[in-house]
This record gives structure tokens, sequence and C-alpha cells, in this order.
């Protein structure tokens, strides 16, 4: 018999009960919830008489609609200026009060993006398996978990019966051998891969991620890429548990100590595919010809190494794709064939639960040192992902190195990755953004995104336009 | 849930692969903490020519008269015709609301994004799976044919155009189940309570750090 995968064993081990008809009741350790996604589940469980299965697996912390301004969060939820936003945070707030849930509220120095924030405390652990009504907990997969988005009815579902109804994904495994060069990061080798297999390629597989690349990544590298596993199609994306895993979760609030530790420890050493594991599909990249990467378009496949061109539609034959690249192209204001580092950019944001980590904080000080934001450039903002990556941010000095070259630091939470608080984009105006989706009005009505890595953001900001962060100056890319 | 057993209706066409659920409702109508009310803005991005904001009365915004669900011919449709990988992006079920309160019953195309499709079955909104080429042939139908109707049999796995030509599409045990019966999801997992408790024993025997208290 063929070895499991990482993901056999983790849908293995949280199996309630397989059903005749092919669905599974699958165990669920880990509940995180955000003010978004979570009140129509509460409204459905108060209407049912319902209570949920086990309330200390569930965490909560608001993080879509919170603003980011010092002014607006001094006095909590009551200094949010839109009331519909405040309404919700408020929804948040009351109903983890009422059902007794622990939340890191808006002010809370470990409130933060529920992705960032789930690693960062421990509250998310290797061999869990983690929900939370959000498409990007695929992030924290880079644990060694099996995590994934879900809708509102199975948040509901969660909290009701601590199960998941599912039905077992495909596994398929991206290898991606070699070593990076330098000024090439996490991000450009998820955008490189969904480039490759397209926004569908993983529709219906679990997504392992492989090789030599993933093993010398860091861990904040690992969660950038499982957190796109998403825009491939996949709804989960994972990576082995090896040392990197275990000396990040060590010592971290949540996690287990003294000889629960040494018995977690030796599970975990077990969370890895074995040597004769099948996958359905395997797809292979080579690490070392990966370039620093721009999307350019209005899906996250419509994405370019920085040197390169926009396409042509009139080279395309496929009718569907050669529409969509003319929709594209139109909606983004570019022209065919023209220069990817031609491309101004208006705004840069520096943020999300995509690359909003200290290491990305870091990256982005790193090529910002001794520069300017150029002077075309309206606004480039930097948003830590929690108030504990803020703060130790703070510590390293990284704030000051970036306000002197003319970026904004901000408060933590999602900020302009979706717009739903005040940090948008204009009509019509390009963003050179760290966050995950470039899809039409996403960071605001009319708004252009392309997406890369923080130190393309940092060197966009500086020269005024997209340029390769391999090339730039003085800066320690 | 409401069930699904036979839908018959006028068929619209969304006309391009990889729509997202921002474009199926923008973020800014997400502020809701109700399930209803999406209706009017589904598309919304597209269907008006202005920002909409969140409670604003519709009735009297430009409409974009070039977006198909604009057309005289398609109103009322309850069928939504459209391409590859429908619903990628954010797992915001405020799509399906928002579809379903537009009064869309059944999505056809050749593939869906995962949690939009899961989404769906849990909304009474019935996302069918047809072949590429299948689609393609429905699209060149419905530009043909003003007032055009497709006809689908949940029971029968069937969907039936005017001219009587069927295709049969795959849908899981379960799901259809519950569709066609209109059964509540969570009622049916608490039936298996004494299963769950079992595996929390067990578990907490050989993880007992998943059990840890987060305070």
């Amino acid at each position: 018999m063929a070895g499991k995968t990482l993901y056999d064993k983790l849908w293995d081990a949280h199996l309630v009960k397989q059903r005749d008809d092919g669905s599974a009741l699958i165990y669920i350790d880990r509940h995180i919830i955000h003010e978004v996604t979570s009140p129509q589940a509460f409204e459905g469980l108060r209407l049912a008489g319902r209570k949920p299965w086990r309330l200390d697996s569930i965490v909560a912390t608001p993080d879509h609609n919170v603003p980011t301004t010092v002014k607006e969060r001094a006095s909590g939820v009551a200094g949010i200026e839109d009331p519909v936003s405040r309404i919700q945070v408020q929804t948040l707030d009351d109903n983890c009060d009422e059902f007794g849930i622990l939340e890191f509220k808006i002010n809370d120095r470990r409130q933060g993006i529920v992705h960032v924030i789930g690693p960062e405390t421990g509250a998310c652990l290797p061999g869990m398996t983690i929900v939370c009504g959000d498409s990007h907990t695929a992030t924290n997969g880079a644990l060694g978990a099996l995590a994934h988005g879900i809708g509102t009815s199975e948040v509901e579902h969660v909290m009701a019966t601590q199960c998941l109804v599912a039905k077992k994904m495909k596994n398929m495994l991206i290898k991606v051998d070699g070593q990076l060069a330098a000024g090439v990061t996490a991000k450009d080798v998820v955008l490189a891969i969904i480039a490759k297999i397209g926004t569908a390629g993983g529709t219906g597989y679990a997504m392992e991620f492989g090789g030599q690349v993933f093993r010398d990544m860091s861990m904040e590298g690992r969660m950038t890429v499982c957190n796109m596993a998403i825009e491939a199609g996949a709804r989960a994306g994972m990576v082995a548990v090896d040392d990197t895993t275990i000396d990040y979760v060590k010592g971290r609030t949540f996690a287990p100590t003294g000889e629960q530790w040494q018995a977690a420890v030796a599970n975990w050493r077990e969370l890895v595919s074995d040597g004769d594991a099948v996958f359905d599909k395997v797809v292979e990249l080579d690490g070392s010809k990966i370039q620093p990467q721009v999307s350019w378009g209005t899906s996250p496949e419509m994405v370019l190494p920085v040197d390169a061109c926009v396409p042509d539609p009139a080279q395309v034959k496929d009718p569907v794709k050669k529409a969509g690249i003319e929709r594209a192209l139109q909606y983004m204001g570019l022209a065919a064939g023209q220069k990817i580092t031609d491309i101004h950019v208006d705004r840069v944001f520096i943020g999300s639960c995509t690359n909003s980590r200290i290491e990305d904080i870091r990256a982005a000080a790193a090529v910002a040192k001794g520069h300017k934001v150029a002077g075309s450039v309206i606004q480039a903002m930097v948003v830590p992902g929690s108030g504990q990556v803020k703060a130790q941010a703070e510590a390293e000095g990284l704030d000051q190195v970036l306000i002197e070259a003319g970026f904004e630091w901000r408060e933590p939470g999602c900020s302009m990755c979706l717009a739903m608080n005040a940090d948008k984009l204009g009509n019509g105006e390009h963003c050179a953004s760290t966050s995950n989706r470039n899809f039409e009005g996403r960071q605001g009505y009319g708004g252009r995104t392309h997406l890369v890595s923080p130190a393309m953001a940092a060197a966009a900001a500086i020269a005024g336009h997209f340029v390769n962060v391999q090339d730039l100056k003085g800066t320690q890319a | 849930m409401k069930r699904f057993t036979q839908v018959k209706g006028i068929v619209a066409p969304m006309d391009r692969a990889n729509v997202d659920t921002d474009m199926i409702i923008p973020k800014n109508f997400l502020k809701s903490i109700k399930r209803t009310g999406f209706g009017k803005n589904l598309f919304d991005e597209l269907r008006y020519l202005d920002e909409g904001q969140p409670d604003q009365d519709c009735s009297g915004r430009p409409l974009n008269k070039e977006f198909p669900l604009n057309f005289p011919r398609y109103q009322g449709a309850s069928i939504l015709l459209t391409r590859e990988n429908f619903g990628c992006g954010s797992s915001r079920e405020h799509a399906p609301w928002a579809l379903d309160d537009y009064g869309f019953r059944a999505v056809i195309a050749p593939s869906f994004a995962d949690i939009f499709f899961n989404n769906s079955f849990k909304n009474g909104l019935l996302p069918i799976v047809l072949e590429e080429n299948t689609v393609e042939q429905l699209f060149q139908e419905l530009y043909a044919n003003e007032g055009y109707e497709l006809a689908i049999d949940l029971q029968q796995q069937v969907v039936v155009t005017p001219s009587g030509e069927r295709f049969s599409f795959e849908i899981d045990e379960f799901r259809k189940h519950c569709l066609l019966h209109g059964l509540d999801d969570i009622g049916l997992t608490l039936q298996e309570a004494d299963a769950i408790r079992a595996y929390e024993e067990r578990r907490k025997q050989q993880a007992p750090w998943l059990f840890g208290a987060v305070k």
C-alpha cells in the first residue's frame, strides 16, 4: 500500500464519521472568527436556540472593518466613523460577550488580521484542523495543519457541532527546487505558481508545497505561500513540519509546554508526506529561474516577471481568454505590449494577511532605507498585520526607517487589501500592493491593483513606477 | 433551507470566465449583519454606472444599459449561464445570498470555485456543471432566442432545453438529498452527537494539547 500524504494524515486524524454517500464529518480543532462573516451565524444559533459546542476552540478578532489611523483608533469601536462598519464590529463584540468567546478587541495588543494572529499566538498549531469564514485561512497550513476557508453557514455549523461536512479532496504537490535569487521572495514564488497553473489549477485539491525552496523558507514566507493557495483554486495549502516549524511554535502563548510539548513535538514530526505517498497531480518549478513578479491584470494568474511586457490579445487564439485579456487591459488602463516597468504607481500598500508579518516589514524597510518615496506617489502606507508585529517592528526601529522614507505607519488590520475601511484607492489609480487579489474594484471603486512582494512594493514607491528590486541601487535587496 | 426540486425559467448570460465573488457582491455591501437584501447590489459595479453605497435605494441609480441583466429580455431570469471558474476568490456567502435574493435558483457553468460551490448548496442555490461545449451551445441558443428558458429537474439530474434536448449533470448524493428536502445540515450532524463525543474522548487521550483552552 502506498504511503500517506500530509493531507491524508491530517484528514484521517480528524475523521469523525465517513458516511455511505461519500460525505464525511471532520472534527475542527480551532475556529477563528471575525466581524464580517460571523453575525448571520450567531443569529442562526440564536434562532435555533443552539449553543457553541466547544467555546474554548474559538478565537475572535475584528480586522476587516477596523480603521488604521491612530486618530480613529483612539476611542475604540465608538471611534469608527463609518456607522455601518461600527455596527458590524460592535456586533462581534456583543456576540462574543453574550456567548463567552475569547475576543481580541479592537485595541487589544493581540488584535490583528485573523490569519496573522492565529499562528502568532499559538492558537493555531501543527496538526490542527483550522477553519475561519475567510478564504485566506489556508495561511495556517504553513504550520503543517489542515486549514481552509468556509462560508457563514459553515461557521454556524462548526460552532454548533464542532464538525464540518466535507468530502476528501485530491492531493496535489507543488515542488519547487533550487535556490531563489537575491530579491526573490515567497510572494514571487507563489505568484509564479499561480501564473503557471492558473486560478482554477488547484480546484478540488489540497495543495502541499514541497522542495528545497520551501525547506529553506522561513515560517513567514511559508504563510505567504499557503495564503495564496486559494488564488490557485485550492481551498487548503500546506507545508510539512520540520525544525523551522517547531522552532516557530515554541514558546507561543497558547502552545503546549512541559511534557505536553514533548508529546506534541513527537506527534508533529510525523506530519510529513511519506516517501512513497502518491499525489494525484505534481507540478514542478525551478526556483532558481523565478524572478520578481508583478500582476498586470484583474486576476491573480495575470502575472509576469517585472522585466516582461504586458500581453497582446491579438496574439491569443482562445476567444474567452482573448476577451478576458482585452477587458483586463481596458480596466487597468494599459496598452498591449507595454513594459511593466513603465507602469506608474499612484499608491503603495504594504500589508494584508499575505504580507504583513515582521519579515515583510523588514524587507520593505531594507529597500526603503536611505531613500524617499517618489513625489508622484500620492500615498505609501505600511499596515502591520497585528499589534504584536507592530510592537516588534517598532522595537527594531523599522517604523522610523519607513516614516523617514515617507511611508505612513498604521495601526493593524486588513486595510486596503479589500478596502472595507477608509483605506482605499481612487477611481483609476494604480497601486503596488502586497495583497492577494487584483480583482476589479477590490481595493476601491475603479482602483487598479498590481500584486507584488513587499520589497518590490517599496522599490516601486521609491521609483514611482515598477522597477526590478534587484536593480535598485543602494538597497539591501 | 429552501427546497429545490424543479425549476423552469428565463436564462440570463454572464459571458465571462473567472467571475469572482468581489464582482458578484462588492465588499462595501458585506457590512450588513443580515442574510437578506443583497439582490439589489448583485454585480453592483457592472450593473450601475455610479458607485453604490450600503443601504442605498437603488431605484434611482443610473443603469449600465450594456450589462445583460439590465436588458428587458432577461428580466425575471432565474437561471444564470456563465463560464469556467465561477465564484472564485473570497469565501463570502453573501455571493450566493445575493444571487438568491435577486431571484436566481441555479447557475450553470463548466466549473466552479470550491468555496462558492459549497456555499451555494447551503442556500438552495443549485450550481450545475456542464461540459464546456454544452455551455457554449447553450450560450448560442440563448443569444439566438429571446425568452429562452431552461428546465432543471434535480431528482432526474437533468437540464432540458426548449427543443427537448437533455443534458444530465452530476451531484453528490448527500447534497441532492438536502436540497430536495430542504434539510438543515446542522440538525443532521447533531444526530451524530454521540460519534462526535466519542471522537473527542479518544482524541483527548492521543493529543491533549489540542484541548487546552484559549483565554
